[in-house]
């Protein structure tokens, strides 16, 4: 057989050329669409919002005036509630993954739960989060009544002025937004620990075993130091969709307008999703710019915690044999 | 042993080793002198006492029983190499000596498995404490993802309450007698996976006898390494026999001939045949050990 019979007839070679040029192209206008619908949102929502963004604008109350309004106790109430949330929901999900990652049961029994929760747990974190919003009505603002109901709580420690107020019932303060939202991310956050551990190779954890290590001194001085940083990344994007809820917020702290900062653990509060839906439900038109400004510092903090979150990855994410 | 206390360890039903674990002793005259790999394996002159016994040692996984009644001798402060095809139970052996097949929930082993009068087998033996009297060294170099002088503190770090300049010296002692402090006495603090393939390897062997163990177990550690590698871990092999027993499983036979002084022969779960290297290479008794040895199969 000749080297010219077995080259393909000139004609099929440029169809196939144009064939993978259109693939191409098609890509890129799937793209370009996508990225469009981006900026025409992020710069409408600038050109509108940038009229009253200020440094104020952090530190005002909501006003009836627009040009006088701010974000203050929205934006307080957000950090309130964002850091009980990570308080709680890093320990006990980082403990949860250890537990299902590196304690694997060996009895079939046992071997069972653990599958069961497993797939729970990746269930759970498909839940939409008005779900985890009306469990944790029930769970922390009314406790299912059995301490009295909000206007008398049965046990009282303080008085409503106290910094260290806390109450049974907890009602509709910060302490019950933090626990349901960390509600909310915890499914989130065991899974991004889980992966983050099964990233660590077991040659590793057999090294550590042979130096005889407990099985706790291996999870402690080996595998969970080798997993921070894919723990934290994790943990970062989780939290950073925390500040972005709305709905569970919405049916724990209601919409109610609120013109201070948080002072204690039972204190009223609201996030800045709900400030922005908020001032997006006023009719006046320029309160739609007010709610654009919300969106403005709303998406400075998410993009800051996602590059935290990428740099985090970048930087401490160590090859690990 | 004054400046260092060793944390109480052994359970009531182990018995205390004769003598306490050489941790602070002088360290080994290594690296003094090395013999050329290419030279003529040591005497094979009979050990004065027996570190390992093994008697009806019979393993599963699950209902596959992977050794069937081993009978094995392993001498003390000698180099026991264990060849035999791949999947002759061999590794299984090695890994219940230092019972790290704890981690497979359906291994199972029953027989006599002894150290020093230790019973491996027992349930009352702490694992624990037996991993650190019978170091590890793995096929593939697994140095931790940390510096080179943590990855050698590890172990003493968990096992010793230890003052930090006496912790320098074990380091330092450790990877001498590793052959490797030459190459990173200037780079201790930057990471072990910086390290070439037979460094981590060295750096793994520097990491299980830092905690003074009497045994090393050694699981192909050549496998992963090139014949210069290769070479100068046979040497620290030949080194290392001076102060402890030394099981090597090894798929090259020419590595058993080279580095042990005793050679057993694993075929399809048994023992077949156990004997001075020199004779199980020259002239075994049984005739598959010969076909194997000669490379007739395997």
């Amino acid at each position: 057989m000749s080297v010219a019979a077995m080259t393909f007839p000139r004609r099929l070679v440029t169809r196939r050329k144009l064939r993978d040029q259109l693939f191409v192209i098609a890509c890129m206008v799937i793209a370009a669409i996508s990225m469009a619908v981006l900026v025409v949102l992020l710069s409408s929502i600038v050109t509108q919002g940038l009229k009253y963004f200020r440094w104020d604008f952090l530190r005002e109350v909501p006003s009836r005036r627009p040009a006088k309004a701010g974000i203050g106790p929205a934006m307080w109430g957000t950090i309130w509630v964002c850091v009980i949330c990570a308080l709680t929901a890093l320990p006990l999900g980082v403990g949860t993954a250890v537990l299902l990652e590196e304690f694997k049961p060996k009895r079939s029994w046992a071997r069972r739960i653990h599958g069961f929760v497993q797939l729970n747990i990746s269930n759970l974190a498909g839940v939409p989060s008005i779900v985890y919003g009306i469990l944790g009505l029930t769970l922390f603002v009314q406790m299912w009544d059995l301490f009295g109901n909000l206007s008398e709580p049965t046990f009282t420690f303080g008085t409503r002025e106290d910094w260290y107020y806390v109450q049974l019932p907890f009602g509709r303060g910060t302490l019950a937004g933090g626990l349901t939202l960390m509600l909310v991310v915890l499914p989130i956050i065991i899974v991004a620990a889980q992966e983050a551990l099964r990233a660590v190779p077991n040659s590793l954890r057999e090294g550590a075993m042979a130096l005889g290590s407990t099985p706790w001194k291996v999870v402690a001085r080996m595998t969970l130091p080798a997993a921070v940083p894919g723990i934290m990344t994790g943990s970062i994007l989780a939290m950073s969709r925390a500040i972005g809820e709305a709905a569970p917020m919405l049916v724990i702290a209601g919409v109610v307008y609120i013109t201070f900062t948080p002072k204690h653990l039972m204190d009223e509060f609201t996030v800045m999703p709900l400030q922005i839906y908020n001032w997006a439900s006023l009719p006046q038109e320029e309160f739609h710019r007010v709610a654009a400004t919300g969106i403005i510092v709303l998406l400075i903090v998410l993009l800051t915690f996602n590059a935290l979150a990428v740099f985090i990855r970048q930087y401490f994410q160590k090859p690990l044999s | 042993m004054t400046t260092m206390t060793q944390r109480p360890v052994s359970p009531a039903s182990t018995p205390p080793l004769a003598g306490p674990v050489q941790v602070t002793a002088a360290p080994p005259e290594v690296l003094t002198k090395r013999p050329a790999h290419t030279q003529a394996p040591r005497p094979a002159e009979p050990s004065a006492r027996t570190a390992i016994t093994v008697r009806a040692f019979n393993a599963w996984y699950g209902s596959f029983q992977a050794l069937h009644k081993v009978e094995l001798d392993v001498p003390h402060c000698r180099v026991t190499s264990l060849i035999g095809p791949s999947g002759c139970g061999k590794s299984t052996f090695l890994r219940w000596i230092n019972r790290m097949n704890d981690l497979i929930p359906i291994a199972r082993a029953d027989g006599t498995l002894d150290l020093h009068g230790i019973d491996l087998l027992s349930r009352n033996t702490d694992a624990v404490d037996l991993r650190r009297r019978v170091g590890m060294v793995f096929q593939k170099p697994n140095p931790f993802p940390k510096s080179i002088y943590d990855n050698v503190a590890f172990g003493p770090r968990l096992h010793f309450r230890i003052r930090r300049r006496d912790l320098e010296d074990l380091v330092e002692r450790s990877l001498r007698a590793a052959a490797l402090w030459d190459e990173v006495k200037d780079r201790l603090k930057s990471s072990a996976l910086g390290l070439s393939g037979g460094q981590q390897q060295r750096l793994c062997i520097a990491r299980a006898i830092a905690v003074g163990p009497e045994v090393v177990l050694m699981d192909e550690p050549c496998s992963a390494l090139d014949p210069k590698s290769t070479a100068r871990i046979e040497d620290l092999i030949r080194e290392l026999r001076k102060d402890y027993t030394i099981v090597i499983v090894t798929h090259n036979m020419q590595q058993a001939a080279r580095v042990s002084d005793l050679t057993s022969f694993f075929f399809e779960g048994r023992l077949i045949e156990t004997g001075a290297t020199a004779d199980i290479f020259t002239n075994p008794r049984n005739k598959q050990t010969e076909d194997y040895v000669t490379g007739r199969f395997g």
